[in-house]
């Protein structure tokens, strides 16, 4: 096997230094009725061209150079070459979760500037060094609020992504952690009525999405007065993190939870991505997660250590804030070199530009069908109804080499025939126009 | 004392870099996007009170320093692909590159999550190929590739254990946890709602089956165990162990962190364990990134398969395959989409390379490294248990502490010969453990290094105990000081202007 790094001499020297005369009495320790007595049923051993070659059938049969109109918590944007060719520096790739400051100063450096910039674009005063994604980080928010709050009971805005939704009740179910959801307007935005009702004195936070599932923008300013007033947290979630490149961060929330898939991450089929969490100050030691603090070494030298680790499942075990250990190192690495090619500048511009795109995508469909949640602003999103199935428009489409919206009618059966759809910087004009023709065919 | 007995290593320049807000400078740029087709938009009219003022303290850079910057730091992390990685329970072992070149490719990288399933059956072939290899080698009926890492796949499992036992009338109070296990273990039951009950080792470092018998019974929903467990023993009793479990209508957990040991040898579906979780990023090679991404995929039995995350993958009768949401007993979602798919085509890929006969000899030379070591350190460092080691060897420093040398310290000194140190401090069972899983990835050369290197560190501590315990000496920064860091916490970077401002 060729990543084994040792001859049949090797293996019979080292026996013979042991003193065992076959590999299995290494193995005597396993109860003879239960040792394996035949070759695992995986395909036989192959050549490094024959996977490639297998992997390239795989890939063959997914979509490759569609034109993709899919958002709906994962962003297609553009990766820049820098990124990969950083990360794939074996240096970052195969080391390990960074507990030997003395020599992963690489690491530790760039998760604390990971840290910084994510405080930057949300707002927020700490960051952690990432959470699995966006969906768990916002269930583990909520369990944040639970502790912080000692209130027992949470409110979620049903225009949070259904699948974040889901996620949330599978963490909370056995924490009794009622959540109640509360519903959204015409606009697009959280029915403020609706949420005054639904906190309760038992409720320990409120959890919204901006841009929301259906890609409109929240005034979360007021529903934080709302969510404070009544003595709770608010916790706002964002799925398409390049937003912050033009809207207003949500400074007025306790804790962000997000996902930065939309920072240089491939689509990947789902994953892996990185989601993050940030918060006050005051609450740092309520968050799950590592954390990356800066320090100094006996000389005086600048270096970063993981810090406030009595709140991890290492020390704590039991009572620690998360069982949460791996976590999603490189992504946030990725997420980190991304930021720093856009910076400042590129940011604001990017997500400009993917503004123009839905905005001008918006218009063309509107000619086809009825553009819903008008009213709000927007980011890169818009939800289309039309005559026909959504489904059906999307086989159309597919003949045509492109992936249309995602159908809302299995989560939000009250919409019809709706799609939600998504332009970034990567759908040409050409493809707009296409798209929107084939809708309204 | 010096550094002449180094063999390994050799310390050489490296580059300083500052942070990359401190290069940042106005007008500088990293970027240039193309041309806008469409009209542009005034985004702060389309957003009014919603659009944002500025990107603060953003950095501006160029591409150049860009490349600089992260290449500079690269240089400062210790990898595999630089030296042997002996931290017991991280199965620190080789990643073949060609995994990282198959899982870029555009049709798999590029996939969209929803995207139609007739243009996501490569996608899903790999997941279903790879849950069917995974399931011939730990031996059971069902999977889920869900989980996005290890304490993930704990909570999916014990999820599972919770739902199965509620569909019997009774999800019971408490989990029991040997006092060897992960803190992972332990956090896992608490979110789930459990209490944890802890279970003593006996003098061999093995479950006290007897202290089993008794703290079992209708209150207790199963057992969380590691096998071979921490202290790299394997569980000789498991079968009586499980069997005690069921009697009593339990479930045994078994957590597949040392999976390493066993597959291809044995498999945890024969033993009697009844839900498992695997680390790819341990096992099946996926590379560890400094911290993640993971990936922990849960095997289950049968009885456990209905409460399986949704969506499931299944083979329609003409051979495509489809996710099935309609799992009216499913736990739930535990992470959105499918999982970590990337990790999962990572996986699939070792798999492929090894083939049956690479997966078998994979694990012997784990089993025949972490033995080697353990014959060779014997005598120099003290073996707490006597038990036979599979893929993992655990030692203390009780010779080294009469001196005021501890693991930590032996730890410290081992990067100065060029090696990652091995787990401090774990298993909590053994006072000073000093843990050494070498994995199948070091040739004879590399382990011979290690074993050098630990015997004279074993000498330098007997005659200059000072000089260990100030460990390491070659490296970019000496020891930090975490007291400080926790106690006032900088876990960002601020402006001078602002840091004056607010202290």
């Amino acid at each position: 096997m060729r990543y084994l790094p040792k001859s049949p001499a090797d293996r019979a020297q080292m026996m013979r230094e042991i003193g065992c005369k076959s590999i299995d009495d290494l193995f005597a320790p396993i109860p003879a009725e239960y040792r394996l007595n035949r070759d695992l049923k995986v395909p036989r051993q192959m050549a490094e061209s024959e996977i490639i070659d297998y992997f390239h059938e795989r890939a063959n049969a997914n979509a490759e150079d569609y034109a993709l109109f899919l958002g709906a918590g994962a962003y297609h944007h553009y990766r820049p070459v820098v990124i990969d060719a950083m990360v794939s520096r074996g240096e970052f790739l195969t080391s390990y979760t960074p507990y030997q400051a003395e020599i992963a100063q690489g690491t530790l450096q760039a998760i604390f500037e990971f840290q910084t910039m994510i405080c930057e674009l949300t707002g927020m005063e700490v960051a952690n060094a990432s959470m699995y994604d966006g969906s768990t980080g916002a269930a583990e928010a909520m369990l944040m609020a639970v502790r912080i709050t000692g209130r027992k009971a949470a409110v979620v805005a049903r225009s949070v992504h259904p699948e974040y939704r889901e996620v949330m009740h599978t963490y909370t179910q056995h924490q009794g952690l009622p959540i109640t959801e509360c519903d959204y307007l015409e606009n697009g935005r959280v029915d403020m009525v609706d949420l005054e009702k639904k906190i309760t004195p038992d409720t320990a936070c409120v959890l919204i999405q901006s841009p929301n599932f259906f890609g409109t923008i929240e005034d979360v300013a007021a529903v934080a007065d709302l969510v404070h007033k009544k003595g709770a947290l608010l916790i706002v979630s964002i799925a398409e993190a390049l937003s912050l490149g033009i809207v207003k961060p949500p400074v007025e929330a306790d804790i962000v939870s997000m996902e930065t898939q939309s920072f240089g991450v491939p689509l990947g089929y789902g994953g892996p991505y990185a989601g993050v969490m940030a918060t006050k100050e005051k609450f740092v030691r309520q968050i799950p997660g590592r954390l990356v603090g800066e320090t100094k070494d006996k000389d005086g030298k600048r270096g970063f250590v993981l810090t406030l680790s009595t709140r991890e499942q290492h020390i704590r075990r039991e009572k620690a804030t998360s069982n949460i250990c791996t976590n999603q190192a490189l992504i946030a690495t990725m997420a980190t070199i991304y930021l720093t090619i856009y910076g400042r500048e590129g940011l604001k511009e990017l997500a400009a530009q993917n503004l123009a795109k839905a905005t001008y995508a918006a218009g063309e469909f509107a000619k086809k069908g009825k553009v819903l949640f008008g009213g709000a602003p927007r980011f890169n999103e818009f939800v289309v109804k039309t005559k026909d199935d959504a489904h059906a428009i999307n086989k159309r489409l597919l003949e045509k080499k492109m992936i249309g919206g995602f159908p809302l009618s299995w989560h939000y059966p009250e919409l019809g025939n709706a799609s939600l759809w998504c332009c970034t910087e990567l759908n040409s004009k050409e493809q707009i126009d296409a798209a929107a023709q084939a809708v309204g065919q | 004392m010096s550094n002449k007995d180094i063999k390994k290593a050799t310390h050489h320049v490296n580059q300083n870099e500052g942070l990359i807000f401190e290069r940042s400078s106005p007008g500088k740029k990293g970027y240039r996007l193309a041309p806008l087709d469409v009209p542009e938009v005034d985004y702060k009219k389309a957003l009014g009170s919603s659009a944002r003022a500025d990107l603060g303290n953003m950095p501006e850079v160029s591409e150049m320093e860009i490349i600089r910057h992260f290449t500079r730091l690269s240089t400062w992390n210790y990898a595999i692909d630089l030296g042997m990685y002996p931290l017991g329970s991280c199965t620190m072992k080789y990643n073949a590159r060609v995994n990282e070149v198959v899982a870029r490719f555009p049709g798999l990288a590029n996939a969209h999550p929803y995207q139609p399933a007739e243009v996501s059956q490569g996608a899903m072939r790999v997941m279903k190929t790879l849950s069917d290899c995974l399931l011939d080698i730990t031996g059971m009926d069902a999977i889920t590739l869900q989980p996005a890492a290890g304490a993930h796949g704990e909570m999916t499992g014990i999820l599972l254990m919770h739902a199965y036992l509620q569909s019997k009338g009774n999800p019971r109070k408490k989990i029991l946890i040997p006092d060897s296990a992960h803190g992972t273990n332990p956090a896992t039951a608490a979110i789930c709602g459990y209490a944890v009950e802890n279970l003593k080792s006996n003098s061999r470092g093995m479950v006290d089956v007897s202290a089993l018998a008794a703290q079992m019974n209708e209150d207790v929903a199963g057992l969380m165990l590691t096998n071979p467990n921490t202290l790299g023993i394997f569980e000789q009793e498991i079968h009586k162990i499980a069997e005690i479990l069921h009697q009593k209508g339990g479930l045994l957990y078994m957590d597949g962190a040392n999976m390493n040991a066993l597959v291809g040898k044995t498999r945890p579906g024969d033993f009697g364990v009844d839900v498992m979780h695997l680390n790819l990023h341990k096992t099946f090679s996926t590379p560890h990134g400094g911290g993640g991404p993971g990936s922990g995929p849960v095997a289950c039995k049968k009885i456990l398969e209905p409460f399986l995350p949704k969506p499931v993958i299944v083979e329609r009768a003409d051979g495509t395959l489809a996710f099935d949401y309609d799992r009216p007993k499913s736990v739930g979602r535990v992470r959105m989409f499918y999982g970590n798919f990337g990790m999962h085509v990572r996986a699939l890929a070792y798999t492929l390379a090894n083939g049956p006969d690479g997966l078998r000899q994979t694990t012997e030379d784990a089993v025949l490294n972490a033995n080697y070591i353990r014959k060779k350190l014997e005598g120099d460092y003290t073996l707490p248990y006597q038990s036979p080691s599979m893929h993992e060897v655990v030692f203390s420093d009780s010779i080294q502490e009469q001196k005021g040398v501890k693991t930590g310290d032996i730890a410290k000194r081992l990067i100065d010969y060029g090696f990652h140190p091995y787990t401090v401090s774990f298993p909590l069972v053994v006072h000073g453990a000093i843990m050494i899983e070498p994995t199948e990835s070091e040739s004879l050369e590399e382990l011979d290094l290690l074993v050098d290197a630990m015997k004279s560190i074993a000498r330098e501590a007997e005659e200059d105990p000072e000089f260990v315990r100030n460990a390491p000496h070659t490296t970019r920064v000496k020891r930090l000081d975490e007291t400080a860091a926790a106690r006032k916490p900088i876990l960002r970077w601020k402006p001078a202007s602002a840091k004056s401002a607010g202290e």
